[in-house]
């Protein structure tokens, strides 16, 4: 690393960097190798070790205290104070502290806030000025832009452009190719922990992709055009509220047709799994109906949703989607498992359940050592494939798709999306939600964006995204008008787009 | 397309209906003050309640006709709760409910004292004040204990333990040493070591904290049970006869009507008790040290990257619960009775109780110690005055009590988040 440099580290999901950077920061200790610091080797026995040697870092999952205020969330572990031994908190010079630096970088945050109620983004301000307050020579932003609309992950890169031209050293970790080809010095490239390669940020995205894979992979999804049929699921003035009684779904109106992919893309956050859980049965509906092929469904409890003909991927697979001490063999057959061939009176039948795990492991590409080894022994692309093949083996009405791809390798993310396009060619209704902009756009056949538990707008898939990115951050067509109209210096078009080669 | 203005839906997502707690509330407060007056008017008498401003019948007293009292308190307390159904600005519900609450209590008690007996229709405010205290002080020091362990991160429900543990070794090394301080050293060890093993044990090792504070109050009722026989039956004279320590009055303070002879004549303890609510309070919102300790019964992952040592802090704070609780244990053996056996009899779980009322902050676990206490003081002198409420419906109210605010009409409670979950690295 340089000073003044920014440096992405490139790689699929579990290739390693999230690690190497945990290493760096003192949170895991090296097996072996060393890491040197202006040509000293050193010795991290502990974060506090990493920030005294100028090295910060923002996780993937911010490590900020949610009761906690700005402040003091910022000053835990380097509090100033005063009183000798009782060791009172200088609250004041603490705010003074935040406060200067988040000028001095144009991070603009109140000290005062309390961190759970702001926004992802803002969190993610916090956390950088956290850093900044510790004098870090070197910071590391492991996927920052992983929970943020276009519009904040602009922003992000505007800010680390001013905290390069301040001379901080800065590690970007990602998997997205447009965001590292809009910033990077240079660009390292990891694979299976390894470093396959080092390249330039004029190196083209196929170019990237396909060191990252170790070969060259296509982008975007190949489908042709879709055939929608009748409407199979209509949702009509849901209301659903989340885990903490507040309103999550207000009232949406969504129709899916039988074999067309309607993509739900938005910040996560704002109320597509509450949309997706009313919807499954999972979670109270308080008004409003859902409809399946003319039947009311909502009230039902899930089994019945499912025997319905709804195949459903959840948007955590570790939580919701499998049995991890489960085998396999038995994880494909979760939904089914009662009923014949699997069963036959109180028995199941282990022979009928292995020869459908052979046949579906073979069918869906699942890696894994054998039908028997437990699933969460399996990477997790292929135990998100072990769950697609589970719910694809059904005759189904409607499948609905909550983060498909989250955390999964490219390969996988292929074959996913293939299966997916699959599904909705033999006539089967799709709903797919993710927060990945680009997913959302290259599966679906019209877009759904929510933002505050309504749908705020509904856009072809050919739509730029910056409109849709707008739509994302709440903004519609109408009000956006308005704030152009009484222009201010308030410039909301961004300066550089940073995917704008991303149709080539 | 949606048409709907943005501003709009914060609203929508941030109300809550017309129903809020504060109306919720007003509205059980409401039939409990009509409750009040109708059936507590109806059922006192024509004579007059005394609430006299000493520890007997004699001096200045407070003096109200019984009938006219209790209905009058029942309409204060209904007119509070209608108070707060109206729905006034949000920093008037405390002290509102607070209103109608008393309201409520002095309309029931109007009704008790009037209808004793001829020559005993008095209350002596300063024996209540004082006994509540009393009765409060070992749930003080266990909710204090309870504060200190669960917001480094760890459940406290040795409590009762710490507290059986603390008045052994208090009794013992008091009777064997023949000095207070040294019998409160012991104490405060004794106390200690039920803490170091729950801390090695849920800390170290991972045992579930609940299952191991359940099994340490059983080895403590052992242990003790066990010594008690052997030593302190034996030779009660050697073992179980520890000094005690005297009463000390401040100055000044002493001569303040009512509180002064019901709270600034007493025992070291109930000073310290006092005292370490205030310290303990200033600690863990102003200093370092509660930062860090909240820090870590909050989000030990994020404290642990700012290089705060998480594990280390938990052991400390679980050291210093035992510490206090030992010291509460003492306030039994060094100040008021024998040792005997099991004699924390369960003040250990109302302090868990105090502390979850008391929303897990020091000086709501005094108002909820207070309560609580007060309700057991309450129910001592209505068996006096040969009242016709049974005592064991006032026994009830601490967990009646808790149960309600677990179920979370008294407002949101809400743990430390990391409360109970072991922190590993990784």
């Amino acid at each position: 690393m340089e000073p003044g440099e920014i440096h992405a580290l490139l790689g699929e999901n579990g290739a390693g960097k999230s690690t190497l950077m945990n290493v760096l920061y003192g949170l895991y200790q090296p097996d072996e190798g060393e890491i040197l610091v202006d040509g000293k080797a050193l010795k991290l026995r502990g974060p506090s070790d990493a920030i005294a040697a100028g090295i910060g870092m923002v996780h993937q999952h911010f490590m900020l205290v949610p009761v906690f205020t700005v402040a003091e969330n910022i000053m835990l572990g380097a509090e100033q104070v005063r009183g000798g031994i009782a060791g009172f908190l200088d609250r004041r010079r603490a705010r003074r502290e935040v406060v200067e630096v988040s000028e001095r970088y144009g991070l603009r945050v109140d000290p005062d806030a309390v961190v759970e109620d702001l926004p992802v983004g803002i969190q993610q301000r916090v956390e950088i000025v956290k850093a900044l307050t510790r004098d870090v020579d070197l910071l590391i932003l492991d996927e920052p832009t992983a929970v943020l609309t276009p519009q904040e992950t602009e922003e992000l890169l505007t800010v680390m452009r001013s905290l390069k031209a301040a001379g901080k050293s800065i590690v970007f970790i990602t998997h997205k190719l447009g965001e590292v080809k809009a910033i990077a010095d240079r660009i390292t490239v990891i694979r299976r922990g390894k470093t396959v390669g080092t390249a330039s940020p004029d190196a083209s995205r196929d170019e990237l992709a396909a060191l990252m894979v170790g070969r060259s992979v296509r982008l975007t999804v190949e489908k042709a055009p879709a055939a929608p049929g009748e409407p199979v699921l209509e949702v009509a003035g849901l209301v659903v509220d989340d885990d903490r009684q507040i309103r999550a779904v207000d009232g949406i109106d969504l129709t899916v047709r039988a074999g067309e992919v309607l993509g739900v893309a938005g910040v996560q956050g704002n109320g597509q799994t509450e949309l997706i859980e009313a919807i499954m049965g999972l979670r109270p509906v308080l008004a409003g109906s859902v409809t399946l092929d003319g039947e009311r469904i909502d009230g039902w409890s899930t089994k019945k949703v499912l025997r319905a003909g709804v195949g459903y991927v959840p948007e955590d697979r570790s939580v919701d989607g499998l049995v991890k001490e489960f085998s396999v063999a038995e994880n494909l057959v979760l939904d089914i498992y009662d009923r014949p061939p699997f069963a036959g009176g109180l028995a199941l039948k282990p022979d009928a359940i292995a020869a459908s795990a052979k046949e579906r492991i073979a069918q869906f590409d699942v890696r894994t050592s054998s039908a028997e080894a437990p699933v969460g022994t399996l990477s997790g692309g292929n135990q998100q494939k072990v769950i697609v093949a589970r719910e694809l083996s059904r005759p189904l009405k409607l499948f609905i798709a909550a983060q498909p791809t989250r955390g999964v390798d490219v390969g996988s993310i292929e074959f996913i999306h293939s299966r997916v396009i699959r599904e909705r060619d033999i006539g089967t209704a799709v709903l797919v939600v993710s927060s990945e902009l680009d997913e959302v756009l290259g599966l679906a056949d019209r877009v759904a964006v929510m933002y505050r538990g309504r749908i705020i707008g509904i856009v072809g898939p050919d739509t730029p995204r910056e409109q849709i990115g707008l739509l994302m951050a709440g903004v519609t067509p109408e009000v956006a008008a308005e704030q152009t109209a009484g222009a201010t210096d308030d410039d909301a078009a961004p300066a550089e787009a940073p995917r704008s080669e991303d149709e080539e | 397309m949606s048409t709907m203005a943005v501003p709009d839906v914060a609203v929508a997502a941030v109300d809550q209906g017309f129903w809020t707690r504060s109306r919720k509330a007003g509205l059980v407060l409401l039939a409990l003050g009509l409750l009040a007056a109708v059936l507590f008017g109806a059922l006192a008498t024509d004579q007059q309640a005394r609430f006299t401003l000493s520890e007997d019948a004699a001096g200045a007293a407070l003096e109200i006709n019984g009938t006219v009292g209790a209905i009058l308190f029942g309409a204060i307390a209904a007119a509070a709760g209608a108070a707060l159904l109206a729905g006034p600005p949000k920093r008037w519900f405390l002290p509102v409910l607070g209103v109608g609450l008393v309201g409520f209590v002095l309309s029931f008690l109007c009704w008790q004292v009037s209808a004793a007996p001829a020559g005993q229709n008095f209350m002596p405010l300063v024996n209540i004040l004082r006994g509540t205290f009393i009765l409060a002080l070992p749930l003080i020091f266990g909710a204090l204990a309870g504060v200190l362990c669960e917001r480094s991160g760890v459940v406290n429900v040795a409590i009762e333990g710490q507290l059986l543990m603390g008045a052994f070794s208090g009794a013992l090394f008091g009777s064997i040493s023949g000095s207070v301080w040294v019998g409160l050293v012991a104490a405060a060890i004794g106390g200690a070591v039920i803490s170091l093993l729950l801390a090695v044990f849920s800390i170290r090792y991972l045992v579930d904290q609940t299952v191991m504070g359940i099994v340490l109050n059983l080895l403590a009722v052992g242990v003790t049970g066990f010594l008690y026989e052997r030593l302190m039956q034996t030779n009660a004279e050697r073992y179980n006869s520890a000094p005690r320590f005297s009463n000390w009055e401040i100055p000044l303070l002493k001569d303040i009507p009512v509180l002064g002879p019901a709270l600034f004549r007493g025992n070291i303890f109930l000073y310290l008790g006092l005292l370490l609510v205030l310290v303990i309070h200033l600690g863990l919102f102003r200093t370092r040290w509660g930062l860090r300790t909240r820090s870590v019964g909050e989000h030990p992952t994020a404290a642990d990257t700012l290089g705060v040592r998480v594990l280390r802090v938990r052991y400390r704070n679980v050291l210093l619960a035992g510490v206090v609780a030992g010291i509460g244990g003492a306030s039994y053996t060094l100040a008021l009775y024998s040792f005997t056996k099991n004699m924390i009899g369960g003040k250990g779980f109302i302090a868990l109780a105090a502390l979850i009322f008391g929303r897990w902050n020091p000086t709501g676990a005094l108002l909820a110690a207070l309560f609580f206490g007060f309700a057991d003081q309450l129910a001592t002198y209505l068996g006096a005055i040969n009242s016709v409420i049974p005592s064991q419906f006032l026994a009830m109210l601490p967990y009646l009590a808790t149960i309600l605010a677990v179920a979370g009409l008294v407002g949101r409670v809400r743990a430390p988040a990391a409360d109970g979950k072991p922190y590993v690295k990784g």
